[in-house]
């Protein structure tokens, strides 16, 4: 099919190109939060994710170290230093020591400093103060240079939101939470979901076509139905809001996919196999644990990563059922929705807390992709 | 208790009790209520064979019945009631319906809704399709194909967040932060636009989030499809002259046309149900509002449920189509 009508490598260079723009367009929006998670709140307000990918030249204030730091050398007071952060490997080009002529020096000059010495700073950043009357005040000099900088990331706002009590707390919190409501709400769905899948795949019994369409009808029911009368139901039996509610919400509501995706598998597994082992006298419960569910492992782990991926990003299901006012059971996304209420500009809080939620689905969906597709070819009505 | 101790007391529970039950439930059926044995013996088998496989049905049908075919019924009761203070309810016929029908932020969700169900269904399929076509026929098609299935995996509350810096926007002397601004301003626009606020265009940018995430569940299905078209459909086309496009066009897709359909239908219904985008990003602020947010305001802000079950009852109302549409193929497939 490669070569349609001659016109081959044209056609190829462009359908690379093509791809390669899509590719770049679908990855850039999440490429951008990525890279923001890792720059400082300062240098994300200061310009946006893609300029931080190269060495950019800035303006910058700088300050050099406290006259307290002052040593006295043949009788001159010196304070020698070093601009930047610790390995900022910044490259300056020009530098002033007043805010109205901030270019007025290069490298390697020396400037009169107003309150008396001077001031030589170096294409580093590293500076040395001289004078012979001893630095007085409390704050160093100010510096303006511009500066070329590398490209520099911090791991600090993961450390922040995961380890430590502060602005954004409650995301190592609400990680745990997730995972509380993710793991049981995936696992208890399937064996009841491969029960009833094998009854209507592989047992004879009236009603079972009525019931298959029951599933199928079911399937496309808009959740946004069950919220009141069962949130209801919850209160009135005395479950109320909590873990408990919100597995089996989940578990219902993720029963006729489930249902679904496992019948339509387990009845298409060949036949000889499970008669044989009916005239060899196994019982159904026997061919069931033996047989049936080994064989559907594909279909077992496509409906799982459905319902873990589902379960981990709802916001819905846990907002209604098991978030209550104490607000100790949130979920990510519930903690995200907050985070954007109280920290909207905060960029860094933001990015950062939703790189922690997408982490485990992205881990997930790359490593068991092959089975998220084959789950979606056979779950979509047909 | 500790939460995660509780959720791992809770799978043990639930695993051990499921299995038990079928376990159990097999058991009493096989030996106490209809034991394969004495005189009875062969017509006890063909009872227990009668009854099992409501045996291995019951939990799932009391899981469908009770969370989703009770709610619905639940719901249109509700729909048709007001809660009176104090406790139970008042029959008020279709009250509900003839308030939330005056209501201008209910046409404003409905007007809302039905241009999501035009766009985002028909964008993400053309997408879908073009991706799956393009990267069919190129060696790293199966790499490009796994990053734009890739927002799949990413929840709607991420996405959200993803696209709010997409559209950030900065005071005019400031450098811009928001890529769309960035671009917009360095093609030569004067004044950063705060984009999620100009009403109408807004809802736009807010429908490309869920394209952008729907994309994906369509390129997969097609790709699928195209590549079960025969070959030599394609082979004798080639032979006849047709160009590139024209296979595509006329060879190819009257053939996914069935898949392309249930491509389109399934994401109308994601598009029905869409709640965390809208929630997130705007709240239906500056004309944004959508049903499913529409009834989320309704139920717990306002805490009206007999105006949040009507509007429940409208998405149910619009997805009955594609519910009915996909029983009866079913029903066909079956037969």
């Amino acid at each position: 099919m490669d070569n349609i009508a001659g016109s081959k490598s044209t056609l190829t260079w462009l359908v690379h190109i093509s791809v390669a723009a899509l590719v770049i367009l679908w990855l850039i929006p999440t490429f951008g939060l990525f890279i923001s998670s890792f720059r400082t709140a300062d240098q994300i307000a200061t310009n946006g994710w893609w300029q931080s990918l190269f060495p950019s030249e800035q303006n910058l204030t700088l300050r050099s170290a406290a006259p307290e730091t002052q040593v006295e050398q043949n009788g001159l007071y010196v304070i020698e230093g070093q601009l930047f952060e610790d390995g900022a490997k910044a490259k300056i080009s020009v530098w002033g020591i007043s805010s109205r002529d901030i270019g007025s020096y290069k490298p390697g000059d020396t400037a009169e400093l107003r309150k008396g010495g001077n001031i030589t700073v170096q294409v580093d950043g590293s500076y040395r103060m001289e004078s012979s009357e001893p630095f007085t005040g409390s704050r160093g000099s100010r510096v303006f240079v511009t500066a070329t900088q590398p490209p520099k990331f911090t791991l600090f706002n993961y450390q922040d939101m995961l380890f430590k009590d502060g602005s954004a707390s409650g995301m190592g919190k609400a990680f745990l939470n997730t995972f509380t409501v993710t793991i049981p709400a995936t696992i208890i769905p399937i064996l009841v979901a491969a029960f009833a899948a094998y009854a209507l795949a592989w047992m004879e019994f009236p009603g079972r076509a009525i019931l298959v369409a029951a599933v199928v009808g079911l399937l496309v029911v808009p959740l946004q139905l069950a919220l009141i009368p069962l949130l209801k139901f919850h209160l009135e039996i005395g479950i109320g809001k909590g873990y408990l509610g919100v597995w089996m919400a989940h578990t219902g509501f993720g029963m006729p996919l489930a249902i679904y995706l496992l019948r339509n598998y387990m009845a298409g597994l060949p036949r000889d196999i499970i008669e044989n082992a009916r005239v060899d006298g196994a019982t159904d419960f026997q061919i069931f644990v033996k047989l049936i569910l080994p064989l559907s492992f594909p279909a077992l782990a496509s409906f799982a990563i459905f319902q873990f991926l589902w379960t981990w990003n709802d916001l819905l299901v846990a907002k209604v059922f098991l978030i209550d006012a104490t607000g100790q059971t949130t979920v990510m996304t519930q903690h995200i929705i907050e985070l954007l209420g109280t920290f909207g500009g905060n960029w860094e809080i933001l990015a950062t807390a939703a790189f922690v939620s997408i982490a485990v689905p992205l881990a997930v969906f790359f490593a068991m992709q092959k089975y998220l597709v084959r789950g979606l070819l056979a779950g979509s009505v047909k | 208790m500790n939460p995660a101790l509780l959720g791992l007391v809770t799978i043990v529970l639930g695993v051990v009790g499921c299995v038990g039950y079928f376990y159990l439930s097999n058991l009493v059926l096989d030996t106490v209520i209809f034991p394969a044995r004495g005189p009875h013996a062969g017509r006890n088998i063909n009872w227990a064979n009668m009854v099992r496989p409501w045996l291995f049905l019951l939990p799932a049908i009391v899981a469908l019945g009770l969370y989703l075919a009770y709610p619905v019924v639940e719901t249109l009761r509700l729909s048709l009631t007001e809660r009176v203070p104090g406790g139970g309810y008042t029959w008020v016929g279709l009250a509900n319906y003839e308030q939330m029908l005056k209501e201008p932020k209910f046409w404003e969700a409905m007007r809302n809704n039905i241009m999501w169900l035009i766009v985002v269904p028909a964008l993400s399929t053309a997408f879908g399709l073009l991706t799956a076509q393009l990267t069919d026929r190129i060696r790293w098609g199966n790499l490009a194909k796994s990053l734009i299935f890739m927002p799949m995996a990413i929840s709607f509350v991420g996405a959200a967040v993803i696209w709010k810096l997409v559209y950030d926007t900065r005071p005019v002397e400031q450098d811009q932060i928001g890529m769309l601004n960035a671009l917009y301003i360095f093609f030569g626009g004067t004044e950063p636009q705060t984009w999620l606020t100009i009403p109408i265009w807004n809802n736009f940018f807010l429908m490309a989030v869920l394209i952008w995430i729907q994309t994906g569940f369509a390129m997969v299905i097609l790709s699928a499809a195209l590549r079960g078209i025969p070959e030599e459909t394609i082979e004798a086309a080639i032979v006849d002259g047709a160009g590139p496009l024209q296979i595509f066009f006329k060879i190819k897709v009257p053939q996914i046309r069935t898949t392309i359909l249930v491509v389109w239908t399934t994401i109308t219904i994601t598009v029905l149900k869409v709640f965390d985008i809208v929630f997130a990003m705007t709240n239906g602020q500056w004309e944004t509002q959508v049903l499913a947010n529409y009834m989320f305001d309704k139920l717990f802000r306002a805490n009206d449920w007999g105006l949040g079950s009507a509007a429940a009852m409208v998405i149910m109302l619009l997805v009955t189509p594609i519910l009915i549409w996909n029983v009866r193929n079913a029903r066909k497939e079956m037969r």
